[in-house]
């Protein structure tokens, strides 16, 4: 029998309709086309695909359940380390990651482990997933989680599965952090499978208290002296919108992207006036950067009702930080990229609202620190873009609420918190950290590597605090 | 104790409602979390039900001991319409905070608090800090007409000076919180400091007052806002030559140094949306909306 060259398709939408709704883009397999796809699967001894994932998924031994049809042994071994696998199928950057080393990716398509991995969650999901609830010691240890994002939530659930009390605080009326505020419904449904991981959780045992503003309703020194809590994880996200810094920035009609997805997809903006919170759109927008949150926030454009929806990227194509499968779906939805385009200011109408995107055209030069060509501006270049609407997605720092209010906690120069690579210990004794707040604005899945770190680190640190204690 | 380890989330129960002016509502909210920790100058965030806004709104009073924070808003969208509509024994679906800075209370010396329309709610337990830090204080507050005049009792009782102005004259001096303020200016009496909250041209005509006399001048801002935290950025207003973020870096900025033209441009940004809300929430009210089909 000969191999395919190619992973099997995954059924998708059809770019023109998708381009008007809010529902999943790609569909994901049927049994059918998961069992044959796990079968492209060489399961070769030395199994490199390991070694590209963040939480060490036993990939080759859940693909072979896959190949035996068997869902359940297959989601039952992701589960082992992986507590969101129907999140990390479908927004983990494979292609960097696992499949980046399977050894069919020399000479053809790597296997579509991403895609196996969201049949099996998606499978288990559906035919409804028995939790059960963890038996609490009566003299479990208390720990905190401050944020309810990727980062949060792994730590959470890894934690209580070891048997401590946990609690998670988010500031937001609702949890999940970027997977509800920042990642839109069409890649990431939010209530099918962001709420059911979530749910998943609580009936494990773990506390989830929303409205709680880690630095204002509470501190963490007051979690720690005053409410018991004998370790807290700190995974606030990267939460601080960029600006570009240039004129006309203030005007009516241009957003952070942080903003501009955030009411979309948390606060439910498509829906208006159903839903409460307006969104402005306009007929053409233009959306700054090329990273991942930039593709989701064109591509949320042309569903709000756009006509015209524009990249403009510093760099060209091959420099882009966002997915290969985000840019191909943007573009076969009709998303313009203005590349090697740099804007300069944006331009207002006596109203105060913008009007058009001033631009310069670049080209790349020397190579820079990151090692990719530095843009530099090509002179008398510039032009306008008429835009109604500017999103700036030009990345996110940390936001300083926590740091600035808890003693003793360092952070870097960015305002990062410094935490332990391998542990996620701050200088903070108790206090560890983990995800975008440490790292800067990452992927989901290396910020829930740094979620199953943190609770390793936690259970060796509060099992040595015991003993000390006894 | 803070509270926070509750088994399940909060309920923000309403305990008292009053009615302060006609559209013009106050509610008492059992919130022991945010009592203990409210300061003047802070606010908090609420929303109504599972599809609704945030809505930002300064903290009006707090009782620490009672675990009880105040509100007072007027009804001027589909929202706040919606949450006037709600009694006593009613909860709130989320109450966050406090969020914001705390006013920077001290003794300074003599203090003047403007409070304009809606505007008075948050500058009363401003007043009332700087009365209990020492100083003296002269409240001014104003109001279209006597009928939407809120909080005159109790700015009396923590002011050593109230004056009242109405747009109409049927209280007070007919005129604006400006003149009062002139002529204290003007006898020449030593003022430290200048609190004034209340609609935006209130705010920027208070500005232009104190500004010639170099007197500081501090202004509380409402800018559109989401999430309260400092993550969606766009409550940003351009102080002095930064760009700052009002639910972190304020609410409470120099007012000289404030680009109230930016501000006002900005507030305006949602008004047809509004409209059309307010459309869509008037049809569900009746019944009948039918908005849903399209």
């Amino acid at each position: 029998m000969s191999l395919s060259l190619n992973k099997h398709k995954m059924p998708e939408q059809d770019p023109k309709v998708r381009a008007k709704n809010f529902d999943e883009v790609t569909l994901g397999y049927s049994h059918e086309d998961a069992v044959n796809e796990a079968k492209r699967c060489l399961s070769c001894k030395h199994a490199p695909c390991r070694q590209g994932c963040p939480v060490q998924v036993d990939i080759p031994a859940f693909i072979k359940h896959l190949k035996e049809g068997d869902a359940d042994a297959a989601i039952a071994t992701i589960k082992n380390v992986n507590s969101l696998p129907a999140v990390c199928g479908r927004v983990c950057p494979q292609e960097e990651q696992c499949e980046k080393h399977c050894v069919l990716a020399k000479k053809g398509e790597a296997v579509g482990i991403g895609r196996l991995e969201r049949y099996a969650a998606d499978y288990a999901r559906n035919k409804g997933e028995l939790v059960t609830p963890v038996d609490y010691a009566a003299d479990a240890q208390k720990v905190a989680v401050v944020g309810s994002g990727p980062a949060g939530l792994t730590a959470a659930g890894d934690l209580a599965k070891l048997g401590y009390k946990v609690t998670v605080f988010e500031a937001l009326h609702a949890p999940g952090g970027v997977l509800v505020y920042g990642i839109p419904e069409f890649r990431l449904p939010k209530e099918a499978v962001v709420k059911a991981e979530i749910d998943n959780l609580r009936k494990l045992g773990v506390d989830i208290v929303v409205n709680a503003v880690a630095g204002k309703t509470f501190t963490i020194d007051e979690l720690m002296e005053e409410e018991g809590y004998e370790a807290v994880f700190i995974a606030t996200g990267a939460g601080l919108p960029h600006f570009m810094g240039i004129p006309g920035e203030n005007l009516n009609g241009v957003y952070a992207a942080n903003e501009f997805l955030t009411r979309c997809n948390l606060m439910k903006a498509y829906k208006f006036p159903h839903s409460g919170t307006p969104i402005h759109v306009g007929k053409r927008v233009a959306v700054v950067g090329g990273g991942n949150v930039a593709m989701d926030a064109a591509r949320t454009a042309l569903r709000l009702g756009a006509d015209q929806v524009y990249i403009v990227y510093r760099r060209s194509e091959e420099e882009l930080p966002a997915r290969l499968e985000e840019v191909h779906h943007a573009k076969e939805e009709g998303i313009e990229f203005q590349l090697l385009t740099n804007p300069v200011a944006v331009v207002g109408n006596e109203q105060g609202w913008v009007s058009a995107l001033k631009c310069i055209r670049m080209e790349l030069g020397e190579p820079d620190a990151s090692g990719r060509r530095r843009p530099v501006e090509i002179p008398d270049s510039e032009f306008d873009l008429a835009v109604d609407t500017v999103v700036i997605a030009i990345g996110q720092g940390p936001n300083p609420l926590v740091q600035s209010t808890t003693k003793g906690l360092d952070t870097n120069k960015r305002g990062n918190i410094i935490a332990d690579s391998e542990t996620g210990a701050t200088s903070k004794p108790g206090v560890f950290a983990g995800g975008d707040i440490v790292t800067g604005a990452a992927t989901v899945i290396l910020a829930m590597g740094a979620g199953k770190k943190a609770a390793a680190a936690i259970d060796q640190y509060l099992m040595a605090k015991r003993a000390e204690t006894k | 104790m803070l509270g926070i380890n509750k088994e399940c989330d909060d309920v923000y129960k309403i305990l008292v409602k009053k009615e302060l002016a006609p559209s013009v509502k106050l509610f008492e909210m059992e919130a022991p979390r945010i009592a203990k920790k409210a300061q003047p100058g802070q606010f908090v965030i609420v929303r109504l039900d599972e599809e609704g806004e945030r809505i930002p709104l300064t903290i009006a009073d707090f009782n620490r001991e009672k675990g009880t924070v105040t509100i007072i808003f007027q009804e001027v969208g589909a929202s706040t319409k919606e949450m006037g509509r709600l009694n006593e024994g009613d909860s709130l679906l989320d109450l966050v905070g406090p969020l914001g800075k705390e006013t920077h209370i001290e003794n300074f010396g003599t203090v003047v608090c403007v409070g304009g329309g809606i505007g008075i709610a948050p500058v009363y337990p401003i007043a009332r800090g700087m009365k209990q830090a020492g100083n003296e204080v002269i409240s001014i507050i104003g109001a279209r007409n006597k009928d939407i005049l809120i909080l005159e009792e109790e700015m009396a009782a923590v002011s050593d000076q109230l004056h009242i102005t109405t747009d109409d004259g049927s209280k007070g001096y007919q005129g604006f919180v400006t003149q009062p303020l002139q002529k204290l200016i003007d006898e020449g009496v030593k003022l430290a400091l200048v609190v004034a909250i209340g609609p935006v041209v209130m705010m920027r005509s208070v500005a232009e007052v104190t500004r010639p006399y170099g007197i500081p001048t501090v202004v509380s801002l409402n800018p559109i806002m989401v999430d309260g935290t400092g993550m969606c950025g766009g409550c940003r207003v351009q102080v002095g030559d930064e760009s700052r973020f009002a639910c972190v870096d304020g609410p409470e900025f120099d007012a000289h140094k404030v680009d109230f033209a930016g501000l006002i441009a900005r507030q305006r940004m949602y008004i047809p949306h509004e409209k059309n809300h307010e459309h869509h929430c008037a049809n569900k009210q009746g019944g009948g909306c039918k908005c849903h089909s399209h």
